[in-house]
């Protein structure tokens, strides 16, 4: 109830301050776009089918990316987190990378894999594998070695240990990690797309300020926050299905 | 006690230093001990005295620096499902139900899922916990906690429990009813126990022998073997006469670790 009335009055500031500025003129009314406009822009957008192009374009560079990311850092952040003679090789080559803003390397990603979908897709999985990567590690390595030690001598072997131990103790905070990565996807995603993209989120925001058109701006963050909300309420949704045995009394 | 004199467990000559390459003060010399097949033997003494030390590197969760340990001749190298381990602290697995931490190490084994059933009936049955079989861990009590842990224990069927102080945590009353409760199954179905404790009254209750540690550096000081009827009277003047001769030996050692 509390988060929709402070939602609504959100929309109300933001509807007050456009049209009160249409009223007096105080700058460009063109520069603030109402909500009206907004709405217009995506009505359009959206029956002329390009909005859904658009969407499905930057959804389809963020499940790839994300997809890949997330599958290589539950293997490695498992392998560094259960051996630690892999921890004492992979973990410094890892943090000697991993501080170097990504975007910096966008460029470089654009030299090597063109204009397409795979410098994006390469893209996102190289900015979101590191937290993942550490969030991973860090809940494997933080697994109680009491857990282990009992069921090692219940006849766990090492691979037994890794399917009935580690994955499920650690599995609050790899839910965490993926988390965090999917709303670094949906971050990222945006600024690639603004660089040579022909389609996608980031493309069309970019489209809107080269045609001096802000309400497709304010449109395309809309449609984001939205896309980042439900995926973020998806897998919170997750979570708390995973970790039931923790809440419960 | 079906098999043929033949030692269950053989602790030889152990020693354990820990800190780099050992070289720190010993935890544990001159370790050398045998039990029986389906013996209870207590290893007593004061806190910091080594005999969790020792119960770990039976368990194989650590190797003693010199010595070793063999298990019906074979030497320890790790962990293994022929010998239960029953922690102080319970460590159930959160995430399962007391049903699936029952079934847990079965289902290892690749216990088909009928079987698996049979089993967690009739353990959960045996530590008093059938109606609790679809809760979790942290529905239950401490001492609820510990029984489902001696029922997965049990339930892997091994022929040793090694059992860490595990009525440690239980408050005087819950820790009495479980030392019966534990006493109970023994004869129910006889396992080979090695019970680490620091209660006199716990080993007086439970043990066949009881072997008084002493402390810094950790050795075996006495073994005392309890001659007391099976089903034991808390009360009877024989078992006021051990805990008292006990006493004696213990206060020594905490004497000594005082000085």
């Amino acid at each position: 109830m509390i988060r929709c009335a402070a939602l609504l009055a959100c929309v109300v500031f933001w509807a007050a301050v456009s049209y009160g500025n249409r009223a007096v003129e105080l700058m460009n009314p063109v520069l603030l776009p109402t909500p009206t406009e907004v709405i217009k822009v995506g009505a359009d957008l959206a029956l002329d089918g390009s909005l859904g192009r658009h969407l499905l374009t930057s959804l389809g560079r963020v499940a790839e990316g994300f997809g890949i990311a997330a599958a290589a850092a539950l293997v490695l952040g498992v392998l560094v987190g259960t051996s630690t003679p892999l921890r004492l090789v992979l973990e410094p080559m890892i943090e000697f990378v991993r501080p170097i803003p990504p975007l910096s390397f966008l460029p470089m990603f654009l030299i090597w894999f063109g204009l397409g979908e795979a410098s994006k897709v390469a893209f996102i999985g190289y900015t979101t594998f590191f937290p993942m990567f550490v969030g991973i590690a860090a809940s494997v390595l933080r697994v109680e070695v009491m857990l282990l030690r009992a069921a090692a001598s219940l006849g766990c072997s090492r691979l037994d240990l890794i399917r009935h131990v580690v994955l499920p103790a650690a599995l609050p905070g790899i839910v965490v990690a993926l988390r965090l990565g999917f709303g670094l996807a949906l971050f990222v995603i945006v600024g690639a797309e603004f660089i040579g993209a022909d389609a996608g989120l980031g493309h069309m925001i970019m489209e809107g300020r080269v045609f001096g058109n802000p309400a497709q701006i304010v449109m395309g963050a809309l449609v984001l926050g939205v896309l980042g909300s439900l995926v973020n309420a998806l897998l919170l949704a997750t979570e708390r299905r995973a970790v039931r045995w923790r809440t419960l009394r | 006690m079906s098999d043929t004199g033949v030692a269950r467990i053989q602790i030889e000559s152990v020693r354990k230093s820990f800190g780099a390459g050992g070289r720190s003060a010993p935890a544990l010399i001159d370790i050398t001990l045998e039990v029986a097949p389906g013996e209870l033997l207590c290893l007593l003494g004061p806190s910091g005295c080594g005999k969790s030390t020792l119960l770990n590197i039976i368990a194989g969760f650590i190797p003693p620096t010199t010595g070793r340990v063999l298990v019906d001749g074979k030497p320890v190298t790790g962990p293994g499902p022929e010998r239960g381990v029953v922690f102080q602290e319970y460590v159930l697995f959160p995430w399962l139900t007391v049903a699936q931490n029952v079934e847990f190490g079965p289902r290892l084994k690749g216990v088909d899922a009928g079987e698996r059933r049979k089993i967690v009936t009739r353990y959960l049955e045996m530590v008093g916990l059938t109606a609790h079989a679809e809760k979790y861990p942290v529905q239950l009590s401490g001492g609820m906690k510990q029984r489902v842990a001696i029922a997965r224990a049990l339930a892997n069927n091994p022929s040793i429990v090694l059992m860490d102080e595990p009525f440690g945590a239980l408050d005087a009353q819950t820790r009495e009813v479980m030392q019966e409760e534990l006493s109970r199954i023994q004869r129910v179905e006889p396992k080979t126990i090695v019970f680490v404790t620091h209660s006199i009254r716990e080993a007086v209750y439970l043990a066949d022998r009881v072997a008084v540690m002493t402390s810094s550096p950790g050795r075996i000081k006495q073994i005392f073997t309890i001659k007391l009827p099976e089903v034991r009277d808390r009360f009877a003047p024989e078992f006021t006469h051990y805990e008292s001769e006990l006493t004696g030996v213990v206060k020594e050692e905490v004497a000594k670790v005082r000085e």
